[in-house]
């Protein structure tokens, strides 16, 4: 046995071995790893402590650098830990402080040692020892090994626990003084309310050190202080101005920087010369620098823009900086100085500089010009027909990729903000009419919401014939076939569109001519309607009214009207007539130009109803069906007979108007909590069992197939009605067989379907624009819509517009971010006993010292004492409840810190239950529920209030 | 805080890794992956300073070896750097003009230092000499163990000869 273990010693591999083979690399490095490895686990299993330390040491350098996994050797670690040589022990602290954390079974196993060692008279083996308790640390081994750690601190020149603490922010010595400020820094970044009252003790350092570690610290003390005390902040604010005046230190200099512009920002003088600071750090070479420069710049932002602004020049001029880094911090202050007078000018200066930069920057410019424009509901943004544009030009810029933002605001705008339809959707079709567009896959989703826009809003278009054939392009192959549906979607609007509008010219002129006979020459009269044009608008006014207010063509044509010979010569040349008769006057739906829509269209879906994606199916029989039923009956009159025509005219253009009206339904936005505020009906049962219904189910269902099965009969006199409620369901394809077996199977399953009632009224064109809801749903809606947007009016008034902004929609699902909301304290554990000593620390210093040493160093020496503490307890702890911004104190105690709990009870106890208390210590648990209660009873009652804020001496304030 | 520390070579090698919040096994080789891509990336006229999941790594270039830190939004970015300086001419004065190698071969003394240095993610000493000699004096120690403990091995190898 003692044979091996010299073998195993004398031929071991050492560290640096170890070293030297990985490095020569003449195998493969993992290779050489997993080798290494298998030896270790050999060689810890060793009963020989240089052996297995060695292995030890090897293991934690290969865990270190190479990532190997060292769990297997955690009670080899322990036991090298626990060895009494220094030399052993190091290594076994070092792997142990390394791989150890809370899952580490054998965690429990180093306890003792580390007691012991804390212990030691060995002062590197107790620094050992803390090394790896502040590593490891978790709550057993705090909660086992605080005393020592308090005894060890109390023995020599650092007495701690937080009373010494707070002594030793006196203390002389700077690296006790570091410390302890150390300590005080990190424990105010969590909970800074309880260390006000140390206020004092950290401004007589910020005044007498010399030393830049410790300012930094205390800044930062005080950046977090001075947010909570207004007197303090205005007691720091010169002595951090001298700081600012004189310190060479760049790192001193930017905390005071940064302490001003975070926390003491209404100190005028104080900002004033922390942005002059802040100018010399922009002026710098060092990119440092400039970087904190910028990042200071983005903290003042939102309190003082003007320091902002008055830097505008750097800023602009460091989005052209080769670090990306900058660049970013630059953008951001950029978008932080947005606001509504210059949000054009601002955009287009970052455009320009998008067009120059690299994709990835690209992107993130275009990213947050989108996400500040469409902040608090567009709340920048005064002239939308700009934003339209710009949107449009973002589309154009060759790197774009942020198809979705910009598909979701195009529709989000069209919806809210009724007077941007018309801009909208002229950029839309700018956007739809570019077929290079189409080859860029980024963009689909633009390009879907562009035809959407146009779809839906097809009244504003000045030119829906050229509409349709951007709508129809070849290249439109391209689209991914969701979206290629939504195009097919669109269409259907427009061709109804144009058929409604050719119908509605056809009746007026028959109604103004009566003896002019439509049919026998129909290009003079549209050639002669087109020069009555303006007679037409108003012997049309009666005849539109009925129709939907937004539903007026001619208005718009006419205001147009000048732009229209322009567009017309940049229109697509491939429709001749269409084109042509658009130049001829903007609004003439010729015979012709309808005959050879209705063919372009039958041309350019008869391919797609054979589609196999569903939905473009779906979608292209249904205008084909449509132009079915509209093609024989209004485009051929000739072959008709008079009395015919204008028999069948009424009834097409009986069609023609419902489905009008189904698509000018005006679609809002919806809020998301909509459904909730619909109530439910009276004798609707939710929860009832739905087996019951089936008998009621079935008896729903059969109007339903009969309906189906009136869609499908030969076009007649019933047609129209059918096609509303073919329009108002789902669209489907009519078809016997598959109507027949449906209407089966809902019979069978019927429970399975939805009542097919609330899908009616909808119209279920674009589902992202549409939420599938009852029509009294839609009513309620909009009521709420109306109001709501009244009350957002109402309160923005901005006088110095010459133009007045567009209403934008809100909704009350909205949600407008208002100031970031004021951080919730937390439930420290901490601090409740923090506070207590600090706020006991003025009033009676001995005595409450005592006590909180007690407290924290464990129960069982504070039980003998209490009685004694009694009415000091009580004193402390009232004023802590009832403090109203004061994180209950008293309720936090209870809850989480058991000793605590039992000395409450115990103080509010009488004499005999002291007594008591004394002499049964085992008893105690059992008391904690009842000592819990009696504290909540106690912050019930209002003997006891005295409102009191920390209490922070007044010769500093 | 610091979070923790990094020693990288300019080759995408680790000298040393010291981690003071705790992230498993896995996600050490993660973090370790991602900032190497991103650090050693950077140019020369740079600032050292990268915005990393919602984090700040402070980074600092030593002949070929990359020092890096990871801190909270808060901190001061100059006192790390400084911070990082403090450090590496400790290891100067230790080691003699350190080098690469010098780090390699004595990983542990780096660890060491380290930690006299840093505890718990603070700066502990910023004293110079005073971190020196307590290495110094540590060093003495672990030489005594050492030779005592050669000295029971070897006479336990006597022994069983």
């Amino acid at each position: 046995m003692a044979g091996t273990s010299i073998m195993e010693t004398l031929f071991q591999r050492d560290l640096d071995d170890l070293i030297k083979g990985i490095r020569q690399q003449q195998i493969k490095e993992s290779l050489f790893i997993s080798k290494a490895i298998e030896e270790i686990r050999r060689e810890i299993k060793s009963t020989d402590l240089p052996t297995k330390s060695a292995a030890l040491r090897k293991l934690s350098y290969l865990s270190s650098l190479h990532g190997a996994d060292m769990s297997f050797a955690a009670f080899h670690a322990v036991e090298v830990m626990s060895s009494p040589q220094f030399f052993y022990k190091k290594i076994g602290y070092h792997a142990v402080t390394q791989s150890f954390n809370d899952d580490t079974p054998v965690i429990l196993l180093i306890t003792n040692q580390l007691r012991k060692d804390l212990n030691s008279s060995n002062q590197f083996e107790v620094s050992l020892a803390l090394e790896c308790l502040s590593r490891i640390g978790n709550v057993d081994l705090a909660r086992d090994l605080t005393p020592e750690v308090f005894t060890l601190l109390s023995s020599n020149a650092v007495r701690v626990c937080f009373k010494r603490l707070v002594e030793n922010l006196e203390s002389s010595e700077p690296v006790i003084l570091s410390a302890v400020v150390g300590v005080f820094c990190e424990l105010c970044l969590k909970d800074p309310r309880s260390y006000l009252p140390l206020a004092p003790e950290f401004y007589k350092i910020l005044v007498d050190s010399k030393n830049n570690w410790l300012l930094i610290k205390v800044l930062k003390i005080f950046a977090k202080l001075a947010t909570l005390e207004p007197r303090l902040a205005k007691r720091v604010v010169e002595p951090i101005c001298e700081f600012m005046r004189r310190t060479e230190a760049k790192s001193l200099l930017f905390e005071c920087i940064r302490t001003v512009l975070s926390s003491l920002s209404e100190y005028e003088s104080a900002v004033k010369l922390a942005v002059v600071k802040v100018r010399e750090f922009l002026v710098d070479d060092d990119p440092n620098l400039k970087y904190l420069g910028l990042q200071a710049l983005s903290i003042i932002a939102p309190k003082h823009l003007w320091a902002v602004l008055e830097n505008k020049d750097f800023v602009i001029k460091s989005l052209s900086d080769g670090d990306y880094n900058i660049k970013l911090e630059s953008l951001r202050l950029l978008m932080s100085m947005v606001s509504e007078s210059n949000v054009a000018e601002i955009s287009r200066v970052l455009i320009n500089y998008a067009l120059k930069s690299d994709p990835e920057f690209c992107n993130q410019i275009l990213g947050s010009i989108l996400s500040t424009c469409c902040r608090n509901l567009y709340e920048v943004i005064v002239d939308f027909d700009w934003y339209a544009s710009l949107l449009g030009e973002m589309v154009r810029i060759p790197h774009c990729q942020k198809g979705e933002e910009i598909e979701h605001q195009i529709i989000d705008i069209a919806m809210r903000v009724k007077d941007v339809r018309p801009a909208l959707v002229h950029v839309c079709r700018n956007l739809l009419i570019d077929p290079a567009l189409l080859g860029n896959p980024f963009l689909h989703r633009i390009l879907s919401a562009a035809a959407w826009v146009s779809g839906e809003y097809v009244e504003f278009s000045r030119n829906p014939f050229e509409l349709m054939e951007a709508l129809l392009q070849p290249r439109t192959n391209l689209l991914l076939p969701s979206i290629r549906a939504v195009y097919v979607q669109s269409v259907f609007k427009v061709l109804i569109f144009c058929a409604h509008s050719y119908l509605l010219h056809k009746e007026n002129i028959s109604s103004v001519n009566t003896d002019n006979l439509a049919s026998e020459v129909p290009e003079s009269v549209f050639a002669r309607m087109s020069c009555e044009n303006s007679d037409l608008a108003t012997s049309e006014a009666p005849a539109s009214s009925e129709q939907h207010d937004s539903f007026n063509p001619r208005n718009i044509n006419q205001s147009f009207g000048d732009l229209s010979i322009e567009n017309g010569g940049d229109a697509t040349v491939s429709n001749s007539q269409a084109s042509t008769s658009a130049s001829l006057g903007r609004n003439s739906f010729t015979h012709e130009s309808i005959v050879n829509l209705f063919n372009i269209v039958e041309l350019a879906l008869g391919p797609l109803s054979r589609s196999h994606d569903v939905e473009i199916q779906e979608r292209a029989r249904n205008v084909l069906g449509f132009t079915d039923l509209i093609e024989q009956e209004i485009l051929n009159p000739v072959v008709q007979g008079e009395e015919n025509l204008a028999r069948a005219e009424t009834e097409a253009s009986r069609v023609v108007k419902l489905m009008c009206d189904a698509f000018s339904e005006e679609l809002g936005p919806v809020s998301t909590s909509a459904q909730d505020r619909v109530p439910v009906p009276d004798g609707l049962l939710l929860k009832e069992n739905l087996a019951d219904l089936e008998t009621i189910c079935g008896d729903i269902q059969l109007p339903l197939s009969s309906s189906f099965s009136l869609s499908s009969t030969p076009l007649g006199e019933a047609v129209d009605i059918s096609r509303t409620n073919l329009q108002s369901k789902d669209e489907t394809e009519p078809s016997h067989e598959s109507t027949s077996l449906l209407a089966e199977h809902r019979k069978r399953h019927g429970l399975y379907y939805l009542a097919s009632e609330k899908s009616e009224g909808a119209s279920n064109d674009y589902p992202p624009a549409n939420d599938p809801m009852s029509q009294d749903k839609l009513n309620d809606d909009a009521e709420d819509l109306l109001k709501l947007t009244e009350q957002s009016l109402a309160p923005k008034k901005k006088p110095n517009q010459a133009k007045p902004r567009p209403v934008v929609l809100k909704l009350d699902g909205d949600e407008i971010s208002v100031a970031a909301k004021k951080p919730e304290l937390k439930d420290d554990l901490l601090s409740g006993v923090v506070q207590d000593v600090l706020l006991g620390n003025d009033g009676v210093p001995s005595s409450s010292r005592s006590n909180r040493s007690e407290n924290l160093s464990g129960k069982s020496k504070g039980k003998e004492k209490l009685s004694t503490d009694l009415s000091l307890e009580t004193k402390e702890n009232v004023p802590g409840e009832k403090m109203p911004d004061h994180v209950n104190t008293s309720s936090r105690r209870s809850k989480h810190r058991s000793h605590g709990k039992e000395r409450r009870q115990k103080g509010q106890g009488k004499d005999g239950e002291e007594k008591e208390d004394n002499g049964q210590k085992e008893k105690r648990k059992s008391n904690h529920h009842r000592g819990k209660h009696k504290a909540h009873q106690r912050a019930d009652e209002p003997l006891n209030v005295v409102a009191q804020t920390p209490v922070i001496p007044d010769f500093l304030l | 805080m610091i979070h923790f520390v990094l020693l990288i070579s300019r080759q995408g090698k680790v000298r040393l890794t010291k981690w003071y919040s705790p992230y498993t096994q896995k996600e050490r080789s993660k973090v370790i992956r991602e900032l190497s891509g991103v650090i050693l990336t950077r140019g020369p006229k740079l600032c050292n300073f990268v915005e990393w999941r919602g984090y700040k790594v402070v980074y600092k270039r030593y002949a070929s070896l990359y020092f890096c830190m990871c801190i909270d939004q808060e901190d001061n970015e100059l006192e790390i750097l400084e911070i990082i300086h403090h450090y590496v001419e400790i290891l100067d004065r230790y080691f003699g003009s350190v080098c690469e190698l010098d780090l390699i071969f004595n990983f542990h003394k780096a660890y060491y230092i380290l930690d006299e240095i840093l505890i718990a993610g603070e700066l502990q000493e910023s004293s110079k000499k005073t971190v020196a000699r307590l290495i110094a004096a540590q060093d003495s120690l672990v030489e005594t163990a050492k030779e005592q403990a050669s000295s029971i091995s070897n006479i336990i190898a006597q022994a069983t000869k």
